[in-house]
Order: structure tokens, then sequence, then C-alpha cells
């Protein structure tokens, strides 16, 4: 099914294509393929492309002389691109430590969902979250998934110093802080990965249209893994879908 | 040869910017570059440099700087009285500095961010095609007391005797021109006349990510689908509160975007400080 998309102009240099407003997996395809037909049309140094739930916006170097003659050309790219072609994505394993030692909120976070620590870990790595985005702060991921039992409201105060790595859960969403954030999120535990890292050629190694599971681990082993990514020499397992 | 100017004060808050990076968002990377894109060009358009050579940026109370070899210089942006060596020198003007030669900027009077532009620019880290500062990018953020910058020292010095007057951004900036932003008509008319024709103030809520307004428009729209933003975005806050979006904003949000600065306008509500007033005015793209 091929949706009936609204393009926007959104400023000189900026175009946005909306989806219907709706946070879904088809729209989500949809949304991926279209970026990559229109990433591989245009020169990566002419456009870039933002992708969020429902939304592409089409960032252009320079001012865009024709709004129409630009539209144009992205319609017919839309209808040239096959909805059968899903983009190759992956599943990532991703290690989280929900020791005390390390989820500050954790046990506080239980007491108020009437749960117990143990449930709470499952009912948080039984999921295969998809990634609808990155944004937010540079490599956080926008998940989608997160059980019903487990949503609730932020804190009322946001703590000043979310820790980088931090696993947390606000409002219905669940998610890694990939840098040093102040942060409303309750946080359940630690991950031992960097989800961002300008050094390397791609920035996050995660893309949206992935998929991510978590996988709980030991405090001892948080610290070998972290030591290993320190040093460089830790890959993150995944397998493609 | 590649020298360093060594930073003597650091000022209130001092970055190197450029024009920003390009190609990152989707990694949540934020734009960043120079708050005042078209006094930051005025540095590099005097210097003959190219179009992206990164600046000094200072706000409000400028750095005190010192060349440690001979250069060109030039100063652009919010107004303000400079010395080298304790002797007057000129804004929009090449400027040549000669070995240990001090730099001092006086209390900006007029305007929030000021550049010092170089020969060839700033060469500080440069990290995903920008030497901008910004937190967990760059492994500075803010320049310090002690920092060095390098860049390349220069002897060429020729005067142009450029006569380029003080660009117009701090006169009959007022009216910033917007488009409609992708959630304006879902506005009722009253929330679209308070926001076209009041006069808004702007806040003690300052800095490179985000400038807050004072007054307050009755907010009855639902928050959106966290959704693509830019530089130069004005979100409608659950409270009512319009956010304005900077340079270093961040590349998705979950406000209505109520409206879209020019290019221009965000230069110019860049330069407004605390206190200050502004209006919109909705063009047509």
């Amino acid at each position: 099914m091929k949706y009936k998309l609204q393009y926007k102009r959104y400023s000189e240099r900026a175009i946005l294509i909306e989806w219907p407003a709706k946070i879904d997996e088809n729209t989500l395809h949809d949304l991926l393929f279209f970026k990559k037909s229109i990433l591989s049309f245009y020169d990566k140094l002419i456009v870039e492309v933002i992708s969020s739930y429902n939304s592409l916006l089409i960032c252009y170097v320079s001012t865009i002389e024709d709004f129409y003659s630009s539209v144009l050309e992205l319609k017919s790219l839309y209808s040239k691109s096959f909805e059968e072609a899903r983009p190759e994505s992956k599943l990532w394993e991703i290690p989280v430590c929900y020791a005390a030692s390390l989820a500050q909120d954790l046990e506080v976070f239980a007491k108020d969902k009437s749960l117990t620590v143990e449930e709470i870990i499952r009912l948080h790595t039984a999921p295969l979250y998809t990634v609808y985005g990155i944004g937010f702060l540079p490599g956080f991921l926008y998940l989608g998934g997160l059980d019903n039992q487990l949503h609730s409201a932020r804190k009322m105060t946001p703590s000043l110093h979310v820790k980088k790595g931090a696993v947390a859960i606000g409002g219905s969403q669940t998610g890694i802080y990939p840098v040093d954030s102040p942060g409303g999120w309750h946080v359940i535990g630690m991950c031992p990965l960097d989800f961002f890292n300008p050094k390397t050629k791609n920035c996050c190694f995660i893309s949206p249209g992935d998929k991510i599971q978590f996988i709980s681990i030991k405090e001892k082993e948080y610290n070998e893994i972290r030591t290993r990514v320190e040093n460089n020499n830790y890959t993150p397992e995944s397998v493609c879908l | 040869m590649i020298t360093n100017v060594e930073i003597i004060k650091p000022g209130l808050f001092t970055t190197i910017q450029d024009e920003g990076r390009f190609g990152f968002s989707k990694y949540g990377v934020p734009k960043s570059g120079a708050m005042d894109q078209v006094a930051f060009g005025f540095a590099n358009l005097i210097l003959g440099n190219a179009k992206n050579a990164a600046c000094i940026e200072w706000t409000i109370q400028p750095p005190v700087l010192k060349f440690h070899d001979t250069t060109t210089i030039v100063l652009t942006g919010g107004e303000t009285d400079a010395f080298l060596n304790d002797q007057k020198i000129e804004m929009y003007r090449e400027i040549r500095v000669s070995k240990n030669d001090i730099l001092k900027i006086n209390f900006c009077r007029k305007g929030m961010y000021g550049y010092v532009g170089i020969k060839n620019g700033f060469l500080s880290e440069e990290v995903l095609h920008s030497r901008s500062f910004y937190k967990s990018i760059t492994p500075r953020f803010r320049l310090a007391k002690n920092d060095k910058i390098p860049y390349q020292s220069s002897n060429n010095y020729t005067d142009h005797f450029s006569a380029i007057s003080p660009p117009l951004f701090l006169e009959n900036s007022n009216a910033l021109e917007v488009y409609k932003g992708p959630e304006f008509d879902m506005l009722n008319d009253a929330q679209k006349s308070k926001m076209l024709d009041s006069v808004f103030t702007i806040s003690n809520t300052i800095n490179r990510m985000a400038i807050q307004l004072e007054e307050k428009i009755t907010n009855t729209l639902p928050s959106i689908i966290t959704s693509p933003v830019l530089p130069g975005t004005i979100q409608l806050t659950p409270s009512g509160s319009l956010i304005v979006l900077m340079r270093d904003c961040q590349t998705t949000g979950g406000y209505p975007r109520v409206l879209q600065l020019t290019e221009t306008a965000i230069n110019y509500i860049a330069q407004k400080r605390m206190k200050e007033k502004c209006s919109f005015r909705l063009i047509e793209f």
C-alpha cells in the first residue's frame, strides 16, 4: 500500500514529508525505503534527511529555487519505490546490567509498579524493540515496544546528571542515554556499549528500522565488556533479519 | 608555521564556531555553527578566507587573547570597543597582529555574540567535518583560561581599506520574518493573531540551544509525535511558552512547530538580549 503523503515547505532549505500521524512499523518501513531512494538519488553533499516516526525532513545545502519541481521530483521517486522491498535490518543484542549498584531507580520503580525487580527485568528483556529513529541526543534511539506494565510517568524533578549508558523508562518509552545528560526518566540499568562515537565511520552502529533486545548481564560481565569497549575491542552481537 | 593564540581570560562563554555540521543529523548530531552567521561570514569575507574558516565566538563578555605570532584578524558581531595592546582598533577591518600582542575586547554594548576571525581560520580539532564546539562531540565545549588554539602564522598583511559598514542586524530587526510551521494551521484564529500581532520579550532563558520568550499563548494543541526540527523552529510548549530553537538544538522534538524563522531572522534574534522585544511577520515562500 502506498500512503497519501503531505509535502510541506519547512524553510528556505528544507521540505517536510509527512505520513499519517501514527506510530507503526508499516509506516516506518515505507518511510525508510523512501529515505533510501532519496539518499541514493541525491548526492549526500546536497541533501541530508532527518527521519522520525512519521516524517522525513529533506534538508538541502542551498536554498530551494523551485519548491514545486523539487516536490515533483520527490513524488516521482516515491511512486517508483516498491513497497515489497524492505530495507535490510538487523537484530542487536544489547547487554544491560540491572544490578542495584548500577540501576539507581530500579528498586523504587519496582515498588511503584508493585512488581519485583526480577519481574521488571523479565518484562524489559522480553520484547524485540523497534528502532524508530535517532534524535534528542547524539546516538539516542527512539524505541517502540515497551510492555504496557512498565509505562510510567516521568520523574517530577529531572535528574541533573544521568550517566552515559543509563537504561531508563519514561512514559511509554524506554531508551539508553548515549552521553551524560540531564534527564527525567527512571534509570533501571546500565549498558556498557557506546551508542555514539564520532571517531568511527558510522557514529552509531544501529540504524532506524533495526531491532534490539536487552540481555541481562551480571556486574562482572558489565565491567569486562566496558573495558573491552574502551579498548575498541568489542563488537556487539547481531543477526540480519 | 603553526602557532597558537592563548586564552588569557576566557570571557563568559567563548567557543570556536564555523558554518556547523551538515550530514550528521541522522545520528542525532546538532547542526551547531556560529549563532550569527552573517557577522561570522563577514569576518571570513574581509580576511579573504574560505567561508567555513573557524572563528572565535564570544558571548557578551569577550575573552582576552594573546597571539604567539604574526597574523591578521578581524572583529565582527556585537558592538563593543576593542584594544590591541591598549590601542583602540576598529571592527570590520583587517588588523595586523604581531608576536605577543594582547587583544582585549570590552563588555558588549549591543548584541550578544561577536567574532574574532583570523587569516586562514583557527585550527582547533575538526570532528564530523566541523570545528564547531559541542559537548560530547568536540573534546572541549568552551574555551578556558590557558587554552591554546592553533593557527597558521601569516606575514602577508595587506590593508585593503575595505569600507564595510557594520551590517544592519542591530537596526530595525524587531519584526522577524517567519514562515508557517507544519502545525501552524492547527492553531485557532485567536492564537494565530496573538502570535502574529503581539510583541514578545526575550526571557532570561537564552543559550546556544534555544531562546524562550516571556509572553505565553494559551495552548490547546496536543503534543505531536516526535518529529524533525531545525534551528529557527518555534515550538509551542504545553505551558504556552514559545521556544525558538537555535544553532545547537536537537534534531527532533515533540512540541507543535508553529513558526519557522527565515535564515536572516535566526541571525537577528540571536543578537537579541534579555528584555529586548521582537514580533513575527508572516511571509510566503
